[in-house]
């Protein structure tokens, strides 16, 4: 008998976990309440059975994700029992930082990025768990599965400390910091597989379903509350939607789908000619836009 | 494979999909034999690129590709923008596709001379490697360094991939020469499982399907070769072994060790043992948060919990006791070293295995392989991307396999200890034992200065008595007097000591004088430290104990005689020795067939059959106090 290749996933991502609160004094694990994050707190709590996982969870909010992430976030943490920190950069909301008034990239980067970083030296985390794939972007495909960031959270591909076997160096100084990404060896369809094979909760934004939207660039926005700017006359449309990642409702992409079911998610995307951030607005912006948003530290 | 027929088996038969087993390779090759064209072709003709990403890589190809109108593969892979300027690959990039029956995870490695190390990196991880080789060159300097570190890393399968065949018009006779020579040179480094296979990476012939162009050619295509290598076998058959990565305990009641498997099967149970510690011990249940597991193997992420109390913590390995790892603190290995700053030989690295760091040092450089050439070279130092043969030296004894037979118990990275860098990968050769690897190493700091610092005088406590007599009972409990009045102390006892340093030895009356001298010259070497040694042995001639008393200076020698008359003893039988060596199963046993010379002048002597050993640790308390052993606290 030899491990399914789920199988093998997990537990390389369990002997990832442990081995961060291990050696590491002050780990958080970043919780976005997406898909991939679903399949990481799983994980998680799989790895420390039966004790609770021994770190809290933190998401950074923007303050523009959909509503439903929100009500479904706080409807885990309270099923889970596990600890959440929500943190919001009260700077940038005194600035009325928004992606409609200050367009995509600076809302990103300072409620997102600016906020992360925030809340990574508010509490002094030294290692912090994120969701990232490898298979979601090329410049992830290189990134280590321990990756060190400097004291001003930037990370430099050039200098990343190899990473063999299963041996991961969790030696930093003070003030430095890891990002970990257990999922790393993950694809989106291995997320699924296992979201369906070990019947892990998600938010139902990612099942089709009849929701008002609107076209901007060609892509489908969903009018999750009134602050969405609405042309003159313009009506939101009612259409059976669905959505393949989560994050701002402003800066997500929906298409339109019939997928009201875990295999049908599974059988659209393997017939699917798009990849998952192709939703996501704020990867366009040149080539190698991911790589320069990860050196300034997005996670 | 169509898109369809995964469409169709995630609709129908999702549970396949999720019996897929997993394949991690790497590919290597020089600058221009063309790696990333052949993953960019076999994500390709997967049907894995994206409509998006195929328009930027169209878009990309005008722009920056090197292949005039036609789509740039290798533009797929390479991804950190400073790479597509220089055009070559110069980190390691992972990338996934699978087909209906498996899973790849492949690790593009580059192929220039100075990034040797990230081709070590994902070497460590693959169980197979593609060769590749331009057709038209041959075998080059880099094919043979790719090759000894495939072979240096033991990646199980190589498939020789000899690439633009079209650029020699598909020509047998080139690939029989280059094959042939490729071949020989495999097995002169140790690699077993070969396979050579004629491609065109960039045409796609022999990747996906057998091609037309190479009629002369009846072996599988390269998928074919991906998918039907061998991953089941494993580490299923080697004996049990887990190292403990973390304590799990929730609350006072429920104590497990966390880790993974990383050899053979354990189940509900079986007798393990500790070590360093080499504590006994049984499975009781083995936790999952989907429910206790009757068995568990291999690859496996889990919770032991077992039927004592024994004291366990992170960097113990938990194994099966017939077939347990070695434990030593020093070993040989070959390292390759990771980084600018050079290995120097005698500073303090810090050595992470699997579940452990302990200080350690390279005690001696014995050569250098030429990775090009593959000659042994004489050397003092490694410089990045050199490898080295080396004896290390560490604080405090590990649990290892060799990285032949286990290669997670085997293998370890050095630390540097101010920048916290990895600096080198090290494969563990053999643990040493042997006294000519054993250098004495220059003392700037003496005795006096040690034993000053404890606080205490050193001494060699010697227990000797007849088996049975409750030598080591006493002998425990004074460790632990001394240790809550935070004396620093080492216990050597028999058992122990024949189980490891000593575990050469037999009973015979030469075997037991040997074991004596080397339990004498561990004692001293225990006092140079400053220590109390708490020595538990039979010890039964005078002249022995006379010979260690002799090696040791003037007052170090404490000889404890704990007297119980020989009928006291076997009817104590504690280990159930006397009745075997009365039924006959046990030759040379003290006090029956070999004979007990009781000390003439000991330090103290206690009366076994009087006093108990609370009393009796009482008593060697007291005479070490008044004998100025131990300052006042």
């Amino acid at each position: 008998m030899s491990l399914s290749h789920l199988e093998n996933l997990e537990a390389e991502s369990i002997h990832i976990m442990r081995e961060v609160v291990a050696e590491c004094e002050n780990p958080v694990m970043l919780y976005s309440i997406g898909k991939d994050s679903a399949v990481m707190l799983r994980l998680a709590m799989k790895a420390f059975y039966p004790s609770k996982p021994p770190f809290p969870l933190m998401h950074v909010d923007t303050t523009w994700k959909f509503r439903e992430m929100i009500e479904f976030r706080d409807r885990m943490v309270a099923e889970l029992g596990v600890d959440l920190i929500v943190h919001i950069n009260q700077e940038g909301v005194a600035q009325g930082i928004g992606p409609f008034s200050h367009g995509s990239a600076i809302h990103t980067d300072v409620m997102k990025t600016q906020g992360l970083k925030q809340a990574l030296d508010k509490f002094g985390f030294d290692a912090a768990f994120g969701g990232a794939r490898r298979d979601e972007e090329k410049s992830r495909s290189k990134e280590r599965i321990f990756s060190f960031r400097s004291k001003n959270h930037r990370w430099d591909p050039k200098s990343q400390r190899p990473e063999m076997w299963s041996l991961y160096n969790c030696r930093i100084h003070k003030g430095e910091s890891i990002r970990v990404f257990p999922l790393s060896n993950w694809t989106e369809l291995d997320v699924w597989q296992y979201i369906q094979a070990e019947d892990i909760p998600i938010v139902p934004l990612y099942y089709a379903k009849e929701r008002p939207v609107v076209e901007r660039d060609g892509t489908l926005i969903m009018v999750d509350d009134d602050r969405m700017p609405l042309a003159p006359g313009e009506v939101p449309q009612m259409k059976k939607v669905r959505f393949r990642t989560l994050g701002c409702y402003p800066l997500t992409g929906a298409f339109e789908s019939d997928a009201t079911t875990l295999p049908d998610i599974i059988n659209e995307m393997l017939v699917s000619r798009t990849s998952e951030r192709q939703g996501r607005v704020i990867d366009k912006d040149g080539a190698a836009s991911m790589e320069k948003k990860k050196q300034e530290g997005y996670f | 494979m169509a898109t369809q027929t995964i469409a169709a088996q995630a609709a129908g038969d999702l549970d396949a999909a999720v019996e897929m087993t997993l394949l991690r390779f790497i590919t290597c090759g020089s600058v221009d034999d063309g790696k990333s064209t052949l993953i960019g072709r076999l994500l390709y003709d997967s049907k894995l690129i994206l409509e998006d990403q195929m328009e930027s890589l169209v878009d990309d190809s005008r722009k920056v590709g090197t292949q005039g109108d036609d789509i740039d593969f290798a533009l797929l892979v390479d991804g950190l923008a400073a790479e597509r300027e220089q055009g070559i690959t110069i980190d390691v990039a992972y990338r996934y596709f699978n087909t209906e029956t498996r899973k790849f995870i492949v690790a593009d490695t580059p192929g220039h001379e100075q990034y040797t190390r990230n081709m070590a990196t994902g070497a460590s991880t693959a169980e197979l490697a593609i060769i590749l080789i331009d057709a038209r060159k041959g075998i080059l300097t880099q094919t043979r360094r790719h090759s000894y570190i495939v072979s240096l890393l033991k990646v199980p399968h190589v498939i020789l991939a000899i690439n633009k065949m079209d650029l020699v018009d598909y020509d047998q006779a080139v690939f029989d020469r280059i094959s042939a020579e490729y071949r020989e040179f495999a097995r002169s480094i140790g690699l077993t499982d070969v396979s050579c296979i004629p491609i065109s990476a960039l045409k796609g012939d022999n990747v996906m399907e057998a091609s037309a162009a190479t009629p002369w050619y009846r072996g599988p295509a390269l998928m074919q070769g991906l998918e039907t290598v061998d991953v089941a076998v494993k580490d299923l058959s080697k004996p049990f072994s887990f190292p403990v990565q973390w304590v799990n305990r929730p609350n006072l009641d429920f104590r497990g060790f966390s880790g993974t498997i990383a050899g053979g099967v354990v189940a509900v149970g079986d007798e393990i043992v500790a070590l360093p510690s080499a504590r006994t011990s049984k499975v009781t249940r083995i936790v999952t948060y989907d429910g206790d597991l009757d068995r568990a193997e291999a690859g496996q992420a889990v919770t032991l919990v077992l039927a004592d109390e024994i004291d366990i913590s992170r960097g113990d390995v938990i194994a099966a006791p017939k077939n347990r790892p070695e434990v030593t603190d020093q070993f040989m290995a070959h390292l390759l070293w990771m980084t600018d700053e050079p290995m120097l030989p005698s500073r303090p690295y810090l050595l992470k295995t699997t579940n452990r760091t302990v200080s350690a040092s390279i005690t001696a450089l014995k050569h250098k392989v030429n990775v090009n050439t593959l000659a042994e070279e004489a050397g003092r130092s490694l410089t990045i991307n050199e490898v080295g043969v080396c004896n290390l030296a560490l604080e405090a004894p590990i649990a290892f396999d060799t990285f032949a037979d286990n290669h997670l118990l085997g293998s370890f990275v050095l630390i540097d200890r101010i920048t916290n860098g990895t600096v080198a990968m090290g494969m563990i050769d053999h643990g040493l034992r042997r006294a000519e690897n054993i250098h004495w190493q220059a003392q700037t700091v003496d005795k006096d200065a040690r034993s000053r610092l404890k606080r205490q005088k050193p001494a060699v406590l010697w227990f000797t008595g007849l088996s049975g007599s409750g030598k080591s009972t006493i002998a425990n409990l004074v460790e632990q007097r001394l240790y809550l009045r935070e004396n620093h102390t080492v216990i050597l006892d028999g058992d122990n000591v024949r189980h490891g340093l000593n575990r050469d030895l037999g009973f015979t009356d030469s075997d037991r004088v040997e074991n004596i001298r080397r339990i004498g010259e561990t004692s001293k070497l225990m006092a140079e430290a400053g220590l109390i040694s708490i020595v538990s042995f039979i010890s039964p001639f005078r002249a022995e104990r006379q010979m260690v008393r002799s090696l040791l200076e003037p007052g170090e020698f404490v000889e404890v005689f704990v007297d119980a008359s020989l009928e006291l003893c076997a009817s104590r039988d504690p280990k159930g020795l006397y009745k075997k060596a009365q039924a006959g199963e046990i030759k040379n046993f003290t006090g029956f067939d070999s004979p007990y010379e009781a000390p003439e002048n000991p330090e103290i002597t206690i009366d076994s059959a009087n006093v108990s050993a609370e009393q009796a640790a009482d008593q060697i308390m007291e005479y070490l106090a008044s004998n100025g052993y131990l300052s006042e606290v």
